[in-house]
């Protein structure tokens, strides 16, 4: 996948970066603004054909999300409730943890996101049964809560990001970072419609003759959804961080506990260290 | 038994406790029936160590502490996990979710499970360094090697225990090496399965193994690794024998009691040790995918192979050397003589000096390519075996035996530098 006008103006800023750690307070401003003008140029540069379209440089794209970021695991929540739980479980999670986990009142729980008939103690499992799921999808979906520790943040980003229309398939959408996807692409009420444009590109092939592929460009809006398209990047980065936390509730925890532990192991250390200076002042 | 001289004085037994001064109460009481005083006496604060260990000498005593955490957190966990084809996988995530603090237990155990074989690792390059295994230490040697491979077993069989997808594909992969055994090696492989497949029944009886037989087998070597280890006395960064230079009092010159001085020096190493392994497990518990597989957190899937199979780190340089064999037999065979070769260890070193600090260039270069070829194995063996990364496997898998077939000779070809009489130690 070509990344175009992008690599030279990252270059230009990590090489901003390296200067400024190097100069003087004073010389650091004048360099800020150098390096402001040196992206800008390089960014005016580029052809505007050359410039990144949309989705062409998508297998380089990150989440970037933070699970101590409360409000948006909150909003991922109620994301994954109203557009998510219709189909996928998270059979290890319990709705009261995440209502404790995330701040949320017993009584907003049970009013805005738990299923009609649940208990807060239960396990948050779709209603959809997993043998209708087969006959209509081909499989099952699959069970999400280990999803982002499986395959990672950005894998689960992507994905949601990268739908496309695709009449040959029987969902009608297609996906770039799992082609031939079972899902059909439940989002796209919110992000609208998008399909990939490719373009014709010739490889060598062995023996000298040179073969025509098929290779993925951008994509280009046919519809748009009710979300800009910023908006549905925070929507889909929202879930991102809902899912994250699912994964590993007690992260936030643990990195919290370990910043106690390993403070209080480097004090052990250091007494250690001086028990064994005063017993080995005696050997010679 | 008191047994009365012509004086009436009680004469000095046969054992060192009556040598003590006289100790009233329970401890005289345990002391009669127990000899604690005894074994404190001779094993630690009698033994004598050379005084000039250096940094390589942690690892034995992390190993113990280490082998200590796998027990504990192991007892831990077996409180909560429940083992089955259909159970396994989801009382992991119970106990990491569910269970106080189980997470905590868990990720002990795991980057345990890592972190024991980095000391090992380092213990036995120790080993390498110094001459460790030459002798009188070959038994205590052979020994050691086979805590190595009793670990081997219970990494191995504990890696399966999640029945995460890596777990089940893992397992697959290396129990299918048995069946390239001529003649037996199908029917072995059904009998360690206990099935056709990768099952519950092999779920369940490697279970078993990991909590019950081989913790057993590997506290009974290592009890068996220290009583040699005591018994010959250690080796020391300079491979000189401290028993050979003596004081008036007939002790060793150059050594000193293992307790207090290495009790406290190993309390400071384990103090170290454990900030680091603290850090991985409240901060990066998988590493990246190297102590935990991302395709772990998924369920075992018949169905579905992994993109590719790599163990845990640990295994794979010694899986690279497998894959980097076009043959599957072949592959298995040079595996297996890849982990035993050390075993020769101690008859191949002819050199007339132990310590690396005193043997000439050919040894030098000899360890040093060693050493970079088992890190690039154990990266390659992560690796897909495709292109150039075979090409690189098999050129170190040459180099790694080449370290060992060729030892007999650049050992005993090379000149050495004259070794001291007494061990080089500066105060601090």
């Amino acid at each position: 996948m070509r990344t175009d006008a992008d690599p030279s103006a990252r270059r230009c800023a990590a090489r901003g970066a390296a200067r400024l750690r190097r100069l003087p307070l004073a010389a650091a401003l004048l360099a800020g603004v150098l390096v402001h003008g040196m992206a800008g140029a390089a960014e005016d540069a580029a052809a505007p054909g050359e410039v990144a379209k949309y989705g062409a440089d998508w297998q380089s794209w990150h989440a970037n999300t933070n699970v101590t970021d409360m409000p948006s695991v909150q909003r991922g929540a109620r994301n994954f409730v109203s557009f998510c739980l219709g189909c996928h479980s998270l059979k290890y999670a319990r709705w009261s943890r995440v209502g404790t986990d995330l701040s949320i009142p017993t009584d907003l729980l049970q009013k805005d996101l738990l299923p009609p008939g649940d208990k807060t103690t239960d396990y948050i499992l779709t209603t959809m049964p997993a043998k209708d799921a087969e006959t209509w999808f081909g499989k099952t979906p699959p069970d999400l809560t280990l999803m982002l520790r499986a395959r990672g943040r950005d894998y689960v980003y992507q994905y949601l990001k990268t739908f496309y229309v695709d009449p040959t398939r029987q969902t009608g959408a297609n996906n770039l970072r799992l082609p031939a996807t079972a899902m059909p692409h439940v989002l796209s009420e919110l992000e609208g419609l998008k399909k990939a444009v490719y373009r014709d590109e010739m490889n060598k092939g062995e023996g000298g003759k040179s073969t025509h592929e098929q290779v993925f460009d951008h994509f280009e809006t046919l519809a748009p959804g009710r979300l800009s398209e910023t908006e549905y990047d925070g929507f889909v980065r929202d879930t991102v961080n809902f899912l994250d936390y699912v994964s590993e509730p007690t992260q936030a925890a643990r990195r919290a506990l370990g910043v106690w532990v390993v403070l209080f192991l480097l004090v052990f250390t250091w007494l250690a260290w001086l028990v064994k200076r005063e017993y080995w002042k005696d050997v010679h | 038994m008191a047994v009365k001289t012509a004086t009436g004085a009680p004469a000095a037994l046969p054992t060192g406790v009556i040598a003590q001064p006289a100790k009233k109460g329970f401890w005289a009481w345990l002391n009669k029936r127990l000899p604690v005083d005894e074994f404190i006496t001779t094993q630690m604060t009698g033994y004598l160590a050379p005084k000039n260990f250096n940094i390589w000498y942690f690892f034995g005593s992390l190993a113990l502490a280490v082998l200590a955490l796998q027990l504990l957190s192991g007892i831990y966990l077996t409180m909560f996990y429940k083992v089955g084809e259909a159970t396994s996988f989801d009382s992991v995530e119970y106990i990491m979710r569910e269970v106080n603090y189980g997470w905590l237990i868990r990720y002990l155990h795991s980057t345990g499970a890592s972190a024991f074989f980095i000391v090992v690792y380092l213990h036995m390059y120790r080993a390498l360094l110094y001459g460790s295994y030459r002798a009188p230490r070959e038994l205590l040697w052979l020994i050691g090697m086979l805590v190595y491979l009793a670990l081997m077993a219970e990494a191995f069989m504990g890696y399966v225990l999640p029945w995460g997808n890596m777990s089940f594909w893992g397992a697959q992969v290396i129990v299918n090496l048995f069946g390239t055994i001529p003649g037996i090696g199908p029917g072995l492989v059904e009998w360690i399965r206990g099935d056709y497949g990768i099952a519950d029944a092999t779920l369940n009886r490697f279970f078993a193994l990991h909590v019950a037989l081989i913790p057993l087998a590997l506290l009974l070597l290592v009890v068996l690794h220290l009583t040699a280890l005591h018994e010959v006395g250690s080796n020391n960064p300079d491979g000189i024998e401290i028993h050979k230079k003596v004081g008036p009092d007939g002790k060793p010159l150059d050594g000193i009691p293992f307790h207090p001085y290495y009790t406290v020096k190993d309390i400071f190493g384990v103090g170290v040790f454990s900030v680091l392994f603290a850090i991985v497990v409240f901060f990066v518990p998988t590493l990246g995918g190297l102590f935990l597989e991302s395709p772990n957190f998924e369920p075992a899937n018949p169905l579905s192979t992994p993109e590719h199979i790599a163990p845990v780190w640990y295994f794979t340089p010694y899986y690279a050397i497998l894959r980097a064999v076009p043959d599957q037999r072949l592959g298995a065979l040079l595996m297996l003589l890849a982990v035993s070769a050390f075993l020769f260890l101690p008859w191949l070193d002819r050199s007339p000096v132990k310590s690396i600090r005193y043997k000439g260039w050919m040894s030098r270069t000899a360890l040093t390519l060693f050493t970079v070829a088992f890190i690039a194995l154990g990266y390659l063996g992560l690796q897909p075996a495709e292109g150039l990364y075979v090409v690189l496997a098999r050129i170190f898998a040459v180099i790694y035996f080449l370290f060992f077939l060729l030892m007999p000779f650049y050992t005993k070809l090379e000149s050495v530098k004259p070794v001291p009489e007494r061990v080089i130690y500066h105060a601090h």
